[in-house]
This record gives C-alpha cells, sequence and structure tokens, in this order.
C-alpha cells in the first residue's frame, strides 16, 4: 500500500519574467519502509517536488495548478497552513542540501533539536533537551557537543545534526534534498550510511532527491528519473540501472565515467535542458533526443508500464509504440 | 584522538550558559567595552543620585549649588574648591555637570527607545511581509529621511512647544526612519536564509521563527544603530538647547551651559570645554559599549 501518492501534479512560478513550468505531471508513489531515488539534472523540477510535499513553496511565486498529495489518504494540498504545520517535522521531515546554511548560528545545536521536538510535543525544557541529546548521540555525536553553536563543527557534523532535528520527531517520511552534495566522499559514506541505519531503526522511508547515481544505487530500492519537470521513467533500481529504456535515462548512464572501460572522451547528452518558461511541445526531451521523430514533437508520450512496476515515458516503449 | 574525546575537551571550554550568558562571557573580554561600559553606568548612577538627592533634600542642594547664583564668584577658573570653576554666574559647573547627567542620558535614552520601538516595528513589518506593504512604508520613511534630522526637530519643537515630552518627540521622530531601515534590511537578510525554512521543515510557527529565528539574527545591526543613536541623541538635545529651544535655563542642561559659555569662550575657556568633553565621553563610552554588545552577541566572532 502506498502512503505517499502523488498524481498528475503541476506545479509553476509565476515571476516577472513568465511562468516558470517547473512540474508538469509528476506521478510518484511510496511505499512504508522503502527508498525511493529521485534522480536529474539541475533544474529537473527535485527541489520543487519536495517542497510541494512539504508545502513549502514560496507563497508568492509558487503556485500549485493542479494534482493531489496524498498522505495516509488524506490531501495534502487541500490541508490549511495550521494543518500543514503539525504534519512538517511529525510526520514529514526534511533535510536541506547545505547543512552549513541550514542551522540558525544562534542556537545552541542542543536548543535547536529540543525546538523542534516541543513543536510537537507537549513536555518540558528538560525533556526536550534530553530527547535532543539522545538524538546527537544516535547521529554519533557526543550529547556533551550539544551545548556548542553550529559554527563549531565541521560540515559532516553539521549535517549529521540537521538529520537528528529531522528525525527527532520519528517521522514517517524523510524527504532528503541532496543530503551529500556538500560533503567530501568519505563523509558521503558516512553519513549515507548512518542514515540507512537510522531508517530501518524507526521504519522512515526515505525520498532522496540526488544527481549522484552511485549514490542511489547504493541507497535506493526504487528510482524514478525526472526530466523538466516529468517523470521519464521509474522502476526498481535494477530496471532502471540495467534495463533503462528512456532514451534521457540511457544518456545519463552514458555520461558516467567507468573505471574498467578506456575511453578517450565520455559520451554527454547534447544540448542543454529546454528553458522552463517554454517547453517544448510534444515530449520535453524531443529537443535532444537521438530517436524523436514526427509524432514526438507534436503529442505528449504517457508513462508505459513495459513490466510490472517499471513505467517509461516514451512512445518507443511498451503500449506507445502500438498506439502509433 | 577519537572525535568523542575532542567533543568532551571542547565541550569542557563551553558549558551551556544561554544567549546573554555566552554573550557577556565574551564582553568581559573586550577592555574598550568594559571601559565604555563603566562610564555609562556611572552616568547612570549620577543620574540616579542627583535624583535621590533632590528627592530627599526637597531639591534645597539643587537650589543652593546649581541654581543659586553667587556674581562673587563669576568666571573663576578651575581651583580646589570648585575643581571645575564657575560659570558667568558663579554657579559650581562641576555641580552643574553632575545634575545635567539626567538630561542628556534619560532624554537620549527615552527618546531612542520610542524610535526602536516604532521604527522596529515598521521595519519588521516592512521587511517580514514584503510587498506592496513594505513599499507604502518605506516611501513614507524616505519622505522622513529627506528633511535634515535637526530641521525637523526644531519644527516639531516650535509647533507643539517647548516642553520635556516635546523634546523626546522630536528627537524621536527622526531617528525612526533610519531604525525602520536597518531592522527591515536584516529581517529581509534573515528571512531568506536556509535555517529559517530547515525551522519550517520541522513544524515551527511563524511566531516562533520570528523570535527565536529572525530576530537573534537580525539583532546585531539594530543594536549598534541603537546605541549610536543614543549618541546623536545627546548631540540632538545638546543642539537643541544651545539653540535656545531645548531644555530651558537655569537647567543645567550640556548644550544650554555650552551656549550660555559660548560668549566667554575667550575669557574662561572652562565653562565651554568641560561640558563640550562631558557631551563628547558619554557619545563616545555610548558608541563603546554598543559596539562592544555588537560583537559579544555574535557567536561566530567567539573566539
Amino acid at each position: 500500500m502506498a502512503f505517499l501518492e502523488i498524481k498528475n501534479l503541476k506545479a509553476e512560478y509565476v515571476t516577472d519574467e513568465g511562468v516558470v513550468h517547473a512540474l508538469n505531471q509528476v506521478d510518484l508513489e511510496l511505499v512504508q519502509g522503502e527508498t525511493l531515488g529521485l534522480v536529474g539534472e539541475t533544474g529537473a523540477g527535485k527541489t520543487t517536488l519536495a517542497k510541494c510535499i512539504m508545502g513549502l513553496l514560496p507563497q508568492k511565486t509558487g503556485k500549485i495548478r493542479s494534482g493531489e498529495i496524498y498522505y495516509d489518504g488524506e490531501d495534502l494540498l487541500k490541508k490549511n497552513p495550521k494543518e500543514m504545520q503539525k504534519i512538517r517535522g511529525a510526520h514529514i521531515a526534511m533535510i536541506f542540501q547545505d547543512p552549513m546554511t541550514s542551522l540558525n548560528p544562534v542556537l545552541t545545536v542542543g536548543e535547536q533539536i529540543a525546538e523542534a521536538v516541543e513543536n510537537h510535543e507537549r513536555c518540558s525544557k528538560m525533556k526536550a533537551m534530553e530527547r535532543a541529546q539522545e538524538m546527537l548521540e544516535l547521529v554519533g555525536i557526543p550529547a556533551a557537543r550539544s551545548g556548542e553553536y553550529p559554527h563549531q563543527f565541521s560540515g559532516g557534523m553539521k549535517q549529521r545534526v540537521v538529520i537528528a532535528m529531522a528525525l527527532a520527531c520519528n517521522p514517517r517520511l524523510l524527504i532528503a534534498d541532496e543530503p551529500t552534495t556538500a560533503l567530501d566522499v568519505t563523509i558521503q559514506a558516512q553519513v549515507l550510511e548512518m542514515m540507512r541505519e537510522l531508517k530501518s531503526k524507526f521504519q522512515t522511508s526515505l525520498l532522496l532527491i540526488t544527481h549522484d547515481l552511485g549514490v542511489v544505487a547504493q541507497n535506493c530500492d526504487r528510482v524514478a528519473v525526472i526530466y523538466a519537470g516529468e517523470i521519464v521513467e521509474s522502476g526498481t533500481v535494477m530496471d532502471v540501472f540495467k534495463r533503462m529504456q528512456h532514451p534521457y535515462t540511457q544518456g545519463l548512464f552514458s555520461s558516467i565515467p567507468k573505471i574498467h572501460e578506456e575511453v578517450k572522451r565520455l559520451v554527454p547528452i547534447p544540448g542543454l535542458m529546454p528553458d522552463p518558461t517554454s517547453l517544448p511541445e510534444g515530449c520535453k526531451f524531443c529537443t535532444r533526443c537521438p530517436h524523436a521523430d514526427g509524432r514526438c514533437r507534436t503529442e505528449e508520450p504517457l508513462l508505459y508500464e513495459i513490466s510490472p512496476g517499471h513505467q517509461v515515458r516514451c512512445f518507443r516503449c511498451g503500449k506507445g509504440r502500438c498506439e502509433a | 584522538m577519537s572525535e568523542k574525546q575532542v567533543g568532551n575537551i571542547i565541550a569542557k571550554g563551553t558549558e551551556s550558559r544561554g544567549l546573554w550568558g555566552e554573550a557577556w562571557h565574551r564582553f568581559k573580554k573586550n577592555k574598550t567595552a568594559i571601559a565604555g561600559l563603566i562610564i555609562v553606568i556611572l552616568l547612570v548612577v549620577i543620574a540616579i543620585a542627583t535624583w535621590v538627592i533632590d528627592a530627599v533634600t526637597q531639591g534645597s542642594v539643587y537650589n543652593a549649588y546649581v541654581i543659586e547664583q553667587n556674581l562673587s564668584q563669576r568666571l573663576d577658573g578651575p581651583s580646589l574648591q570648585h575643581i571645575f570653576g564657575c560659570d558667568e554666574y558663579g554657579r559650581d559647573i562641576l555641580f552643574r555637570l553632575l545634575w545635567g547627567t539626567r538630561y542628556s542620558l534619560f532624554i537620549g535614552l527615552i527618546s531612542i527607545l520610542i524610535a526602536l520601538v516604532g521604527g522596529g516595528f515598521l521595519g519588521a513589518v516592512a521587511g517580514f511581509y514584503g510587498g506592496k506593504l513594505d513599499n507604502v512604508i518605506m516611501r513614507v520613511m524616505d519622505v522622513f529621511l529627506s528633511i535634515p534630522s535637526m530641521v525637523m526637530a526644531i519644527a516639531i519643537v516650535s509647533a507643539l512647544g517647548s516642553s520635556i515630552f516635546n523634546l523626546l518627540l522630536s528627537i524621536a521622530i527622526p531617528q525612526i526612519p533610519r531604525l525602520a531601515r536597518i531592522v527591515r534590511a536584516s529581517v529581509m537578510s534573515v528571512r531568506d536564509r536556509e535555517f529559517i525554512e530547515a525551522t519550517r521543515a520541522v513544524g515551527a510557527s511563524d511566531s516562533l521563527i520570528i523570535w527565536k529565528y529572525i530576530l537573534p539574527n537580525a539583532m546585531a545591526p539594530i543594536i549598534v544603530q541603537a546605541s549610536l543613536s543614543v549618541g546623536s541623541a545627546i548631540l540632538s538635545i545638546a543642539g537643541l538647547s544651545f539653540l535656545g529651544i531645548g531644555v530651558q535655563p537655569p537647567a543645567p542642561e550640556w548644550g544650554s551651559i555650552l551656549n550660555s559659555a559660548r560668549t566667554y569662550m575667550r575669557d574662561a575657556w572652562h565653562i565651554s570645554v568641560i561640558p563640550g568633553l562631558m557631551i563628547m565621553i558619554t557619545v563616545l563610552s555610548l558608541n563603546l559599549a554598543g559596539d562592544g554588545l555588537r560583537d559579544a552577541l555574535d557567536p561566530k566572532l567567539k573566539n
């Protein structure tokens, strides 16, 4: 049973320069206890999707045009701000990309984690602080350091603090927006390892947003590839990594250097992501796709299921082929 | 050394003291700031002491030493009896300066407090909500800023008449747009920082975000501006009194002492130099203390 289900989500940013179509037709499902990797280029709409789920789109510019986000059978988009505030932190928590800037510089790390606890649980300051120290120990920081300020910690330690803060109220869903991008590789491995442990300990589901395919392969059960605000391919890690069908996914994988193959040049995907203020008609990838034909430029492909759980948004796959 | 050991060693040096405890700990290390603070406290003590003396003696000391004229000592220079000498009516300058402290200090502090409440509120609203509200508030502030503060103060006092309350208003109002600008700018710079969003993501309410996350982070420039403003407010009072529309003689306000001393500058330097020095020392020590406070409140400058 999917406990998070996103249907037909469309979101845009209304700016002076025009309407930025950040998300077009996003459908996604997440099962309890599962890790879903969300992969895509910069500007593909990964963070926007995370913010839509959290209800944290910028109020002035961000608009959700259509769609539903079901959490436990309830549509989050229909909730009022007060109700969303109760859900954030207690049910769904988020880890941000840059640990350097996501902690308040004038509060000690202990106070900050305790604050997250106090937001949702009626308990004394002492209790909350105890819980904060427990959480710190859990992420591998000695409780004695709870009285220190964020600037006294290194980047990796800060990210641990951020994770401790997000997990302080035992959320059922954790959204990690590129949690390791700002960290170096050894710390990245430590942090990911720790997240995996904590996830299995608390039975938390994880939506892992990243552009690092290695991280996905190591940590995720399922993967969704997002391009120009659309899910272009989703399936299990094996489906997407071994039997990828969408030309964009294939392009992504051929741009990764492989250690055991001697190649002079990598094969990048030619061209750039289309400008989100004026997306092409038809398939969003048609401008860069080596296989694009007339139909791709006029008609929008749907998500076609090519094997159970493996969906691809391309006319060349599954049912898309016969419909022509 | 393992991470845990390092943690324990660091933790020993910095026991949890809270924001203000931590700030005081850092403030103490700043010698110039401490010097400034001591002078400010001394001035406050003097102001309160003269008040108490007046209350206890029902103004007899005030009348005998500060107000009563003794023309035989007219323009006497500094001596053992009168350390700072006497003014053009033979009144002891030391006494007049001590009794004058309250005007400068309290009008300065209270007028900035009024300005801080007004400007702080307007600036915070403009900065936090932005948009049209911000535009309207800030354009009105711009209009106020375009009038020189002294001219506006003179206009207010001469329109409303010279009482202590009007004096407070006339000094507070020109300061409001300045403080509003600073508050707005620093609230805006903090509002869009990532940690605010991160706090929202764990379910914090708007009021908690404003009080615990935005204001403490926006406070440093506000405190500095406010403490500098107290200095300039004291100068304004002195200036208004010098022009004869501030505190009225024979009340011993420092600026009005300077004003009356102007005529005797050639014959009796002490009447103008000493009150001038008093004003300077007061403003300087306020600025030093304010600067130290700014540094102390910023945990990033800690070590």
